[in-house]
C-alpha cells in the first residue's frame, strides 16, 4: 500500500498532470484578472488549496479547480520524492539534479513568502517623521488614552479581532467594547441626505449623525473596502448598568479620532490602518519627480531621507529611488508612488525573510540546466562528427 | 558555373542594398532639406533629427511616411514637415489626416466614400466638435474604448500633434516673425521701466506696455504649444547643459537675458524666407544653423546626422527582402534537389544578418539601451535571434530547414515590428521604473530569446507536419532530424524562458518589493516555462514521441504568442508598457492556425501521406 503510493507520488506521470493543470490554472488567473481585481484572482486561484464556485465567502460552494497552494505543494512532494527514488550520482545526471533543487528553493522560498511575508506602506510629507507603517488593506481600533503628556497609550484592536464579533476586553481599558455591527464595506451618508427611514448608526458621536449601509466588497484593483463597525462602550461592573446602551461608529472614512469618557478619564476612539512600527523612524527631506524635458514621461522619483535609529546610534541621509530600494534591519523600502501634486512620497515597506531564495535558486537552476543541454548537445555534435567521418 | 551561384547569389543582392543606400542630394535650385532634416532638436524627451520628428508625427497623423496630394504628387516628410513648421497655411490644405471610421465622418455630416485623408482646413470647423468628443472618449480605460472611441482619440491627438508642430518654430499665423521679434527686443527696456514703475507705485504708460504685452502673450502661448524643442542651451551663460527649450521659451526668457538666442533669430530668418518661397536666404540661413550646431553641439548634431543616416537606410526593409529572397532560394533548392541554391540561401541570409544587426547596432547606440526597450524593439530582436539560431542549426544538418526558418521568422517578425510602429517614435524614452540598464539587458533579453526559441520550435514543427501530411518528402531520416532539431531548441527555450522569468522576479523584487505578484505579465512568461517543462518531461517520461513532440512545440506557438502580445491587450497589470489592440484579430487568427495544424498532426498516420508507403515514426 505504501509502496504503491510512493511509487504515484514519485512518478512522472504526477508531475505531467500537476504541470499541466498548474498551467490551466496560471492561464485561466491571468484571464480572471480582468473582471477581478488581480488581490481578488491571488487569493481565489493562487493563494488557496482549492479554487471554489461560486467564489464569495459564505453559503454553499465547491471545489471546482486545485488552487495553487496544493498544485505548488504536491510538485514540492512529487519533485522530493522522485529524487529520494531516482537519484544516482553521475555526470550524466548532474544538471537534473541541479535543477530539480533550484526549483526546490524556489518553490520553498514562495511558499515562505506567502506564510511570512508583510507588506505595508509609509506615506512622508516633506518634514514628516514617522517610525511605523501602514497596511492600507487591514484595519484596526485604536483606543488612545492620555496617560502622560509625551506618551500616549495605545491599545490596538485588529480588524480580524472586529469582524469577530463579541465583546472584547483589556487590562489597559476600565471598559470593554461590544461589536455590534462590522462591515466589510460601507457608505456613510448624513442623516438628511440618506432617505426618510435612515436610523443614526450610533447613539454618540459622529455616528449620531450618520447612517450607514452596507455594500459589496471593492473589486477593482484601485478600490479598497471603507470598513466600519458599531461598537458599544460597555463599563466594567458595578457602573450605571440600568442605562441605555452608548453606542458609537467607528470607520475609516472619519478623518478625527471620537473623544469618549469613562470613569472619568478620556480616550480618543479612531479606526485607522494598522500600523507596524519600528525601533527607527523615517524623516522625508525632499521628494523629487523628474519628467524628461518637454514631456509628461516620469524619468525618475527620488526620496531624500533620514535615517534614524537610536538603539544602533545611526543617523544619515538616505536616498530611495526606482529600482534602488533602501535595505534596513530585514525590511526593504522602495519607492511606490507619491500623492498627487507630489504633495507626498509613498513608501512600499516588505518584510520578506525568504527574499534571498530565488536569486539563489536562479543561479542552481541556470547552471544546472546550462550543463545538462550542454552536455548532451556537446555529445550529440561529436557524434555527429564522427558518424561523419565513417 | 553552378559553382559559383552562391557568390552570384550573395553579390546581387549586396548590389541591391547598395542601389538601395544612396543619400538624398537637395534639389540644386530647391530648399535644401537634407541639411533641415539632419538639424538637432530635442523632442519627446531626446534629442532627434527633424527627420525623425517629420516621419514619426506624419506617421501618426497620417499612417504612412509619405503624403500624396490631390494633385498626384508625393511629399516625403521632410517636406512636408517644414511646410507645417515654417509655411503652416500651405500644409492646412494638405490632406494629413487618416480617418477610416464612418462614424468620425458621420460626425462632421460627411459620407463615407473613396477619400480616406483630410485637410486641417477641412477639419477646421469641428474642432471644438472633436475636442469634446475626443475629450470624453479620453476619460474612457483605453481597453473599454469603442472603435468610434478610438478613432475620434485619435484624430484630437494627430490634431493636437499637428498644431503644437505648426507652433513650434513661428506662430502658425507669422508672416515676417524676424520682425516681430525686433519689435519685441526693441520694445522690451521701455516696457520693462514701465513695470518697475508700476512695482513702485507710479504712473504706468499703458501705450508703451500694451505692444509688448501682446507679443510677450504670443510667445508665452507658443512655448505651452511646442512640440519641439530647437534651442539649445545657451553656450556662454550658466545653467544645466541638456536644457534645451522651445523657440516661445527662448524668447521670454530674453526678458532676463537682454538677448535673443541667435538659434530663435535664424529659425525665425529661415522660416520667414521659406515662408516667402526665397530659396537662397533659406539655404543660407540654414547652413548657418547647421554649422553653428556643428560648432556649439558636436554630440548632438553627430548623433543627429547618424539618426538621419539611420533613417535613410532603413535596414530593417531592407533585411526584409533580403529573407523573402533567402527563402526562395531555399524554396529553389528543395525543389531542383541543388545544393547550391541551398548555399546561395545562407550567404543571403548572412548578409540579411548583417544589415538586421546594423540595424539593431544603431538603434542601441542612438538610444544609448539594451536592444529591447518595448513591443516593436522585442519584435526586431526576436526576429535577429530566431536567425542565428537558425543558422547554426543549418550548419549543423545541412538540409536547408534552419535557413528555411531563420528567413521567415526573420521576414514575419520585421513585418510585425513594421506593424507596431505607428504610435510613432520607436526610439521612445522610457518610464522611470524600465530605467535600468542592467536588467534591461538581463531580464528582457534572455527572455526574449527564450519567445525567439519557442517560435523557431513551433516552426520547425509546421514543417514537419506540412512535409508529412501533406508530401512524400519526410523520409525516415528526415523526420528523425527535425525531430532533435526541435527537441534541442525547446532545451534551449527552457534555459533562457526560465532563467528570464527569474530575472525578471528579481527585478521586480528590486523595484516593486515582490518576487512574484501574478501579474499577466509574469504569467505569461510562466506559461512559458511550464510549457517547455510539461513538453521535457512528457517526452523524457515516454507519454509522447516524435508526432507528441510536434504537436506540443505547435501549441508552444500559442503560448508565447499570448505571452507576448496576448497579456498587453488585456489591459490590466503593471507591464502595460506596450498597450494595443489593433492586433487583436491577427493574434485570434494565429492561435486558431496553430490550433487547426494541430488537429491536422492528430491524423492517424495513416492518413499522413509520408507514412502512407514504409513504416513512419511512431505514435
Amino acid at each position: 500500500m505504501w509502496c504503491r503510493f510512493f511509487h504515484v507520488i514519485s512518478s512522472l506521470k504526477l508531475t505531467v498532470i500537476c504541470l499541466s493543470l498548474a498551467l490551466v490554472l496560471v492561464f485561466v488567473g491571468t484571464m480572471a484578472q480582468v473582471n477581478f481585481g488581480i488581490h481578488e484572482v491571488q487569493q481565489r486561484y493562487f493563494q488557496s488549496l482549492f479554487v471554489w464556485w461560486p467564489s464569495g465567502s459564505q453559503g454553499f460552494r465547491i471545489p471546482v479547480f486545485p488552487g495553487g497552494h496544493l498544485l505548488g505543494g504536491v510538485l514540492l512532494v512529487n519533485l522530493v520524492a522522485a529524487h529520494v527514488r531516482r537519484f544516482r550520482w553521475t555526470w550524466r545526471t548532474l544538471g537534473i539534479h541541479l535543477t530539480h533543487l533550484g526549483l526546490i528553493i524556489i518553490l520553498a522560498g514562495g511558499l515562505f513568502t506567502d506564510l511570512f511575508s508583510v507588506e505595508s506602506f509609509m506615506r512622508l510629507a516633506p518634514g514628516e517623521t514617522k517610525n511605523y507603517s501602514e497596511d492600507p488593506r487591514a484595519m484596526e481600533l485604536a483606543v488612545i488614552g492620555e496617560s502622560d503628556k509625551d506618551l500616549d497609550q495605545v491599545t490596538a484592536i485588529p480588524e480580524a479581532r472586529l469582524k469577530k464579533g463579541g465583546t472584547i476586553g483589556s487590562e489597559s481599558l476600565p471598559f470593554r467594547i461590544a461589536v455590534r455591527h462590522f462591515y466589510q464595506n460601507s457608505r456613510l451618508q448624513p442623516l438628511d441626505k440618506a432617505g426618510q427611514n435612515a436610523l443614526p448608526a450610533a447613539t454618540e458621536g459622529a455616528g449620531a449623525q450618520l447612517a450607514v449601509t452596507e455594500v459589496p466588497p471593492a473589486i477593482a484593483e484601485n478600490d479598497r473596502d471603507l470598513k466600519s463597525a458599531v461598537i458599544e462602550i460597555v463599563p466594567m461592573r458595578g457602573e450605571t448598568a440600568a442605562r441605555a446602551p452608548v453606542t458609537w461608529l467607528v470607520s475609516g472614512q472619519l478623518g478625527e479620532p471620537q473623544t469618549i469618557s469613562c470613569a472619568g478619564k478620556t480616550w480618543r476612539l479612531v479606526m485607522r490602518p494598522a500600523r507596524y512600527y519600528k525601533p527607527y523612524s523615517l524623516t522625508l527631506k525632499k521628494f523629487t519627480h523628474e519628467t524628461y524635458a518637454g514631456t509628461q514621461i516620469a524619468k525618475n522619483f527620488a526620496s531624500h531621507a533620514v535615517l534614524a535609529d537610536p538603539e544602533r546610534n545611526e543617523n544619515r541621509d538616505v536616498l530611495i529611488t526606482m529600482n534602488h530600494p533602501l535595505r534596513y534591519r530585514g525590511e526593504t523600502f522602495f519607492q511606490s508612488g507619491f500623492e498627487e501634486g507630489d504633495k507626498a512620497t509613498i513608501l512600499q515597506d516588505v518584510y520578506n525573510p525568504s527574499f534571498i531564495a530565488p536569486y539563489v535558486a536562479c543561479v542552481i537552476v541556470a547552471a544546472g540546466l546550462l550543463f545538462q543541454f550542454g552536455y548532451h548537445f556537446v555529445g550529440f555534435i561529436r557524434r555527429r562528427k564522427t558518424g561523419h567521418a565513417q | 558555373m553552378k559553382r559559383f551561384a552562391p557568390w552570384i547569389a550573395l553579390a546581387v543582392a549586396a548590389l541591391w542594398i547598395a542601389s538601395n543606400s544612396r543619400m538624398p542630394k537637395p534639389a540644386p535650385e530647391g530648399f535644401d532639406l537634407v541639411a533641415f532634416g539632419k538639424l538637432p532638436v530635442l523632442s519627446d524627451g531626446r534629442n532627434k533629427p527633424f527627420d525623425t520628428v517629420a516621419r514619426t508625427s506624419l506617421l501618426i497623423i497620417r499612417g504612412k511616411q509619405t503624403l500624396r496630394l490631390d494633385d498626384g504628387r508625393t511629399l516625403d516628410a521632410r517636406r512636408w514637415l517644414a511646410d507645417v513648421v515654417f509655411n503652416a497655411p500651405a500644409a492646412d490644405a494638405y490632406p494629413s489626416f487618416a480617418i477610416n471610421n464612418p462614424e468620425v465622418l458621420g460626425l462632421f455630416g460627411w459620407e463615407q466614400n473613396k477619400r480616406k485623408y483630410f485637410s486641417y482646413a477641412e477639419l477646421h470647423p469641428f474642432l471644438e466638435k472633436i475636442d469634446t468628443q475626443g475629450g470624453q472618449a479620453d476619460a474612457v480605460e483605453q481597453a473599454k474604448r469603442t472603435p468610434y472611441q478610438t478613432a475620434i482619440f485619435n484624430l484630437r491627438n494627430s490634431l493636437m500633434l499637428y498644431q503644437r508642430l505648426k507652433n513650434s518654430l513661428r506662430p502658425d499665423d507669422a508672416r515676417d516673425f524676424a520682425g516681430e521679434i525686433d519689435a519685441y527686443m526693441k520694445a522690451m527696456p521701455a516696457a520693462l521701466e514701465e513695470t518697475a514703475k508700476s512695482g513702485k507705485g507710479g504712473q504706468v504708460n499703458q501705450e508703451k506696455l500694451a505692444g509688448f504685452a501682446r507679443l510677450t502673450a504670443r510667445f508665452r502661448e507658443m512655448a505651452e504649444l511646442a512640440n519641439v524643442l530647437p534651442v539649445p542651451p545657451d553656450p556662454a551663460g550658466g545653467g544645466p547643459r541638456e536644457e534645451w527649450i522651445s523657440v516661445g521659451a527662448s524668447l521670454l526668457q530674453a526678458i532676463s537675458a537682454g538677448t535673443v538666442s541667435p538659434v530663435t533669430k535664424t529659425y525665425a530668418l529661415a522660416g520667414d524666407a521659406y515662408h516667402a518661397g526665397n530659396v537662397t536666404e533659406f539655404n543660407r540661413h540654414l547652413h548657418g544653423l547647421s554649422d553653428w550646431m556643428a560648432k556649439n553641439e558636436p554630440e548632438a548634431t553627430g548623433r543627429a546626422a547618424y539618426e538621419f543616416l539611420f533613417n535613410q537606410l532603413e535596414p530593417f526593409y531592407q533585411a526584409m527582402g533580403l529573407y523573402v529572397l533567402a527563402f526562395l532560394l531555399v524554396c529553389f533548392s528543395w525543389l531542383g534537389g541543388n545544393r547550391n541554391h541551398g548555399a546561395a540561401a545562407f550567404y543571403v541570409l548572412l548578409l540579411a544578418l548583417a544589415v538586421h544587426t546594423f540595424g539593431l547596432g544603431s538603434r542601441m547606440y542612438l538610444q544609448g539601451r539594451p536592444p529591447v526597450t518595448n513591443l516593436y524593439s522585442s519584435a526586431i530582436f526576436i526576429g535577429w535571434a530566431t536567425v542565428i539560431v537558425g543558422l547554426i542549426i543549418e550548419k549543423i544538418f545541412r538540409d536547408g530547414i534552419g535557413s528555411a526558418c531563420a528567413a521567415a521568422i526573420g521576414f514575419i517578425t520585421l513585418i510585425i515590428a513594421h506593424h507596431l510602429a505607428g504610435s510613432g517614435d520607436t526610439l521612445e524614452m522610457l518610464q522611470a521604473v524600465l530605467d535600468t540598464n542592467i536588467w534591461l539587458a538581463t531580464h528582457v533579453v534572455t527572455i526574449t530569446i527564450g519567445y525567439s526559441a519557442m517560435f523557431l520550435a513551433g516552426t520547425l514543427a509546421l514543417i514537419y507536419v506540412v512535409r508529412g501530411v501533406f508530401t512524400r518528402t519526410l523520409t525516415k531520416d528526415s523526420a528523425q532530424s527535425l525531430s532533435r532539431m526541435t527537441y534541442g531548441v525547446i532545451c534551449f527555450a527552457t534555459l533562457f524562458s526560465f532563467v528570464g522569468t527569474v530575472l525578471g522576479g528579481i527585478w521586480a523584487d528590486q523595484s516593486w518589493g515582490r518576487f512574484w505578484g501574478w501579474d499577466p505579465k509574469e504569467n505569461g512568461a510562466l506559461l512559458i516555462v511550464l510549457w517547455c517543462a510539461i513538453i521535457l518531461h512528457a517526452r523524457w517520461g515516454g507519454f509522447i514521441r516524435q508526432r507528441g513532440l510536434m504537436v506540443m512545440a505547435l501549441f508552444g506557438n500559442v503560448i508565447t504568442s499570448f505571452s507576448w502580445f496576448g497579456v498587453n491587450m488585456l489591459g490590466v497589470g503593471l507591464h502595460s508598457y506596450g498597450f494595443m489592440n489593433k492586433a487583436v484579430p491577427w493574434l485570434a487568427g494565429f492561435m486558431i492556425s496553430q490550433l487547426a495544424l494541430m488537429a491536422i498532426a492528430s491524423l492517424p498516420p495513416a492518413r499522413w501521406r509520408s507514412f502512407q508507403s514504409g513504416p513512419g515514426p511512431l505514435r
